[in-house]
């Protein structure tokens, strides 16, 4: 092989499970993917504390208050270690924020449902953070360097999560008729968009399988979605809840539960801006931001009086 | 995009299918944007600082704060470096193989290479 053959020398080291670094050589294409796989990711990381936000005031008790702020606050973190990678392939976080508020970027569609009653919180750290988990987990080994290093930092954090959500529905599972009737029907309503986040079927999309070859991504979406179902089906029972799918059922066959059909119209529908909350979504993201540009402003202008006081003191 | 990339998986919707939202561009304040900081970690007394990640603060204090807000949260941490990034300076991965040759070949550096009787023990 020639010793100056970059794409060949790019594909050896990936095959080889060598990690890729941001000084390293790489094609363009795998920049791109990149750049636009973890943008999307860091912006579902940040739209996604909007839906939780709006019941942290509401709370039902001091505890789950400050349990669900740290869980806020965590999606934050996890926003900004995306972020911090997106830039090592050379964007620049204003860029990418920039595409996120003027509608060019995308985020997770689960993001754009709404949260209706305090069982959604439940039912959001149960199954989004769920579905999330199981996509996280595999990109630790992704095979972009910064990347993986941010899902591992990140899973760790996740595990919480899960649990937090699973006890608020399990709480509500135990108590009055009212309550669990609300358990059931968050898990109603977040069952369908929870299947969804894994993305389009495998078999809608084209042979060429670059991310994989790239391992970009390990799993194909039909592959973290059944094991998502068969996960979720299991958990269910210890609520004494039901998922909302008259097909589900065990298949000794396959050794898998068998499940119902996605409603893609829905899916593209979101997807495409018309969800239920993806106006208000994106204006709560750019209000934010605009509201804060005036501090962004004062705090640099603050740092740079103090550096050329220091200078003075040190002259 | 190249248009080979045909697949998409979670949390990767491609330009060509997300679809027709109203995109609003604005203009980027640079006097409202931050340099951007490495942060280093001490995960406890007696070990070394370590890459922990970077973000943007206005000056070095605030890179600190922040450090400790996103980066030590579950008691990661009993100290913290910050360093501009700007400031830190990298060996070139392309150079990488000439760059290290001169170690490459001094297997003597290594305590394997000595063969020594088994009646020495414990060297
Ligand atoms: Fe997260
Ligand atoms: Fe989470």
């Amino acid at each position: 092989m020639d010793l100056h053959d970059f794409p060949a020398l790019f594909q050896q080291k990936i095959d080889s499970e060598t990690k890729i670094e941001p000084l390293d050589w790489m094609p363009d294409a795998y920049r791109k993917t990149l750049i636009r796989q973890i943008s999307q990711h860091a912006h579902s990381e940040v739209v996604g504390m909007l839906p939780e936000g709006n019941w942290i005031s509401r709370a039902p008790s001091l505890k789950r208050k400050a349990i669900l702020i740290a869980k806020v606050q965590d999606e934050a973190g996890h926003g900004l270690y995306l972020y911090s990678s997106c830039e090592t392939l050379g964007t620049s976080r204003e860029a990418t924020i920039n595409d996120l508020h003027s509608g060019k970027a995308k985020y997770s569609s689960i993001f754009n449902y709404p949260t209706l009653t305090w069982a959604d919180m439940g039912a959001i750290g149960w199954l989004v953070d769920g579905a999330a988990i199981l996509n996280q987990v595999m990109l630790c080994r992704t095979s972009y360097g910064p990347y993986a290093r941010a899902m591992v930092r990140i899973c760790k954090e996740e595990s919480f999560h899960q649990r937090q959500g699973f006890d608020i529905l399990y709480t509500l599972s135990k108590g009055t008729d009212e309550q669990k009737a609300m358990c059931q029907d968050a898990i109603n309503r977040w069952w369908w968009p929870s299947l969804m986040m894994f993305g389009p079927k495998d078999s809608e999309s084209n042979n060429t399988d670059q991310s994989m070859k790239w391992k970009i991504k390990r799993k194909t979406n039909d592959e973290l979605r059944q094991q998502f179902v068969d996960m979720c089906a299991e958990q269910v029972k210890v609520l004494n809840m039901t998922l909302p799918d008259q097909e589900l059922k065990w298949n000794t066959e396959t050794q898998h539960y068998d499940f119902g059909e996605i409603n893609w119209d829905e899916f593209w529908n979101v997807v495409k801006g018309n969800g239920p909350c993806n106006k208000e979504r994106l204006d709560a993201r750019r209000k934010a931001h605009d509201e804060g540009e005036w501090v962004r402003e004062a705090a640099k202008a603050y740092a740079k009086k103090r550096a050329g006081k220091n200078k003075h003191i040190a002259a | 995009m190249q248009s080979f990339i045909k697949k998409y998986y979670y949390g990767d919707i491609p330009d060509d299918v997300a679809g027709s939202t109203t995109v609003i561009s604005k203009e980027i304040n640079k006097d409202a944007t931050w340099p951007l900081w490495e942060v280093f970690i001490r995960s406890k007394q007696g070990l070394d600082h370590k890459h922990a990640g970077s973000l943007h603060a206005a000056d070095a204090q605030m890179a600190i704060e922040n450090a400790r807000d996103v980066y030590t949260r579950r008691n990661e941490g009993v100290s913290i470096w910050v360093v501009e990034s700007k400031y830190i300076h990298s060996t070139n991965p392309d150079e990488a193989e000439s760059f290290y040759e001169p170690a490459a070949d001094k297997i003597y550096r290594h305590p394997t290479f000595y063969d020594l009787p088994d009646a020495v023990k414990h060297m």
